[in-house]
């Protein structure tokens, strides 16, 4: 083994714990603090909506890779926040500090509201009420464009123009968001969310409350999802219900099965991989000169492209590029010992 | 009149696509978000076998039927059988996955225009007068298919050897299996009947209202139908569908056109509070440790 041992409880609980992973975690921090000086406008852009994705995977990942709920209305949840967002604003000229909030309470409201139902009985009911919310939540917004006039969309301005500052906007919105999942996770609610998962009847022995937890993940998620979908708005600038369909649900559900389940380093990995797919895809159609061909028919290669990644990985690396990472870790800390298949 | 022929129709639709829900749900515990893109999948069957036997149209749906079967098979072998012994999450999420898959590779493979199945065949979708209500033929067709394939699988699930064989599984894997019942065996079937059930809707539809993406919707909205009706019951499935047609025909014609969409889930929710097990279905087992 690599020598080091844990002696205190302090250790086991900390979020970096040996002087190595400190300095590893300093070097990253400044390489995200140069980050926006040394990119291109492209890349700049990128940055930006991996960051932005991370807020709604990481919300997702609390609710389905933790607490094992699926969520079919993650992309209905989003556009509760964004249009929050984006009526508070029409309406009432509301600002930032204002909109944020409201848009995590109308997502609570929502998680609630959806959740209560199917506690009753274990199993998918939680995904079935999730589905309907979609469908709900997207119709109203639906009829609000019409009726309002707003039928193409609603424009908001945003108190960000630049991109380096919404660089460190979103920046700090990720690391605010990982960094309060990271602790309940350590938590009471962290924990038993990981008992449903596990077991649900194992967990009621345990003296947690099944409901109570279920409904705890899904309000959580459920708010910060929608605090996602507010930021989404100013940072598009744009709030249309078009953006919003079953398919960026699938998207995010792809970045936590890609990154891997119950990791929130799944969840950032997952969602860098299904930002940089479609720029990929776009890329190596170009080499191969199939770019005019296919031009018309881009949107389909990229379903099946996320379709196909999605089903491989489930199957063949069910622990997504989390699983990777931790063996291509294993086996340099191991070195020059072979890793023998852990479970 | 006209309004209950429209129910009527709109039922049997919602009807033949959620008995394939309820096939697979019922048998192996899971839920297909993929039976949409199936659906649409045995739609463009009968559009191959259209071309292929051209001029013999009675030859080219049969083929489409067996093409439908074929592909659940194919899905079951490929796929779901590697997700039978992983958790209930694993299995939906991988429905998903395969159904953003073969939305994309249909796109790629078919073309995002609007096909027509029907007019391929060489028949046409004459409006017939009935008793003071007019129906298509290919509505009338979906109500007679619909009950025709309802009776058949009432009667082979409980008349038949393999019938009896996936109630069994369905009712407790572990015994079936002691008993010398090859789950592998039976699932694969229940996803080749499950697809030959969709594909079927999936061909009517096509021929009423031509073949294109909004199949996919359809195959969603019908999910609603299914669990109203209890997901791990067939009675319970058409009574839902007629439940949730009712519903929708009645609130398009009495209230909004625009609110469609949305009402099968309204009934949805108010299901899911009132009765969360549905109509007929059967009330989870408590879970023991």
């Amino acid at each position: 083994m690599s020598g080091y041992f844990r002696v205190r409880y302090a250790q086991d609980t900390a979020l970096l714990d040996s002087r190595t992973q400190k300095g590893w975690f300093a070097i990253f921090v400044v390489a995200l603090a140069c980050y926006p000086f040394l990119a291109n406008a492209l890349w700049l852009d990128l940055a930006n909506q991996v960051l932005l994705g991370v807020v709604g995977a990481v919300a997702l990942m609390l609710l389905t890779g933790y607490a094992g709920q699926i969520s079919l209305g993650h992309a209905g949840l989003l556009a509760a926040g964004a249009f929050t967002t984006g009526i508070l604003f029409k309406e009432f000229a509301a600002p930032v500090w204002l909109t944020l909030p409201a848009s995590a309470l109308v997502g609570a409201a929502l998680g609630l509201a959806f959740g209560l139902p199917s506690l009753r009985l274990r199993g998918l009911y939680l995904a079935v009420s999730t589905l309907a919310l979609h469908f709900i939540v997207i119709h109203a917004a639906a009829e609000y464009e019409t009726r309002r006039g707003f039928s193409t969309g609603i424009v908001i301005d945003s108190p960000i123009y630049e991109a380096w500052h919404w660089y460190f906007a979103l920046l700090a919105a990720a690391a605010a968001t990982v960094l309060f999942s990271l602790n309940l996770l350590r938590s009471r609610t962290g924990r038993a969310w990981r008992a449903i998962h596990g077991r649900e009847a194992v967990a009621e022995a345990l003296g947690i409350s099944v409901p109570h937890a279920k409904v705890s993940a899904f309000v959580i998620s459920s708010a910060i999802t929608a605090m996602a979908g507010c930021l989404f708005a100013y940072f598009r600038g744009f709030v249309s219900v078009e953006a919003f369909s079953l398919y960026l649900t699938i998207q995010y559900v792809a970045m936590i099965i890609i990154g891997g389940m119950g990791s929130i380093l799944g969840a950032i990995l997952g969602t860098v991989f299904v930002v940089l797919l479609p720029y990929a895809i776009e890329g190596a159609m170009a080499r191969l000169g199939l770019a005019e061909v296919l031009s018309s028919v881009v949107f389909a290669v990229n379903y099946a492209a996320f379709g196909l990644a999605m089903v491989l990985f489930l199957v063949f690396e069910p622990q997504g590029l989390v699983g990777i990472w931790r063996r291509v870790r294993n086996w340099f800390v191991l070195w020059p010992f072979k890793q023998r298949a852990v479970r | 009149m006209q309004l209950a022929v429209n129910i009527l129709v709109l039922a049997a639709i919602y009807a033949l696509i959620s008995c394939g829900y309820v096939l697979i749900y019922r048998v192996s515990r899971v839920l297909s978000l993929a039976h949409g893109e199936l659906m649409m999948l045995g739609a463009y069957g009968l559009y191959l076998t259209a071309s292929l036997f051209d001029g013999h149209p009675l030859v080219a749906v049969a083929a489409a039927l067996v093409l439908a079967v074929l592909v659940g098979v194919a899905v079951y072998l490929a796929l779901m059988w590697r997700m039978t012994g992983e958790s209930v999450l694993a299995a939906v999420l991988a429905t998903i996955a395969l159904g953003i898959l073969l939305r994309g590779a249909m796109i790629l493979a078919f073309g995002t225009q609007t096909q027509h199945p029907l007019r391929d065949l060489g028949w046409s979708n004459a409006s017939l007068e009935l008793a003071g209500a007019r129906i298509s033929t290919v509505g009338l067709t979906l109500i007679v298919a619909t009950l025709a394939m309802y009776g058949a699988l009432f009667a082979f699930l409980r008349l038949s050897r393999w019938g009896i064989r996936m109630r069994a599984a369905g009712q407790h894997p572990l015994l079936a299996a002691q008993r010398g019942i090859g789950l592998h065996g039976i699932y694969a079937a229940s996803w080749g009947l499950a697809t030959l059930t969709g594909g079927l809707a999936g061909m009517l539809l096509a021929a009423d209202a031509g073949l294109e993406g909004t199949l996919v919707t359809i195959g969603l909205k019908a999910f609603p139908a299914a669990l109203v009706g209890g997901l791990d019951s067939l009675v319970g499935a058409l009574l839902g569908s007629l439940a949730i047609a009712a519903a929708e025909v009645f609130v398009i014609h009495y209230v909004d056109p625009l609110l469609s969409e949305v009402v099968p889930f309204v009934v949805l929710l108010a299901m899911l509070i009132v009765r969360p097990w549905g109509l007929f279905g059967t009330r989870e087992e408590l879970d023991r440790v």
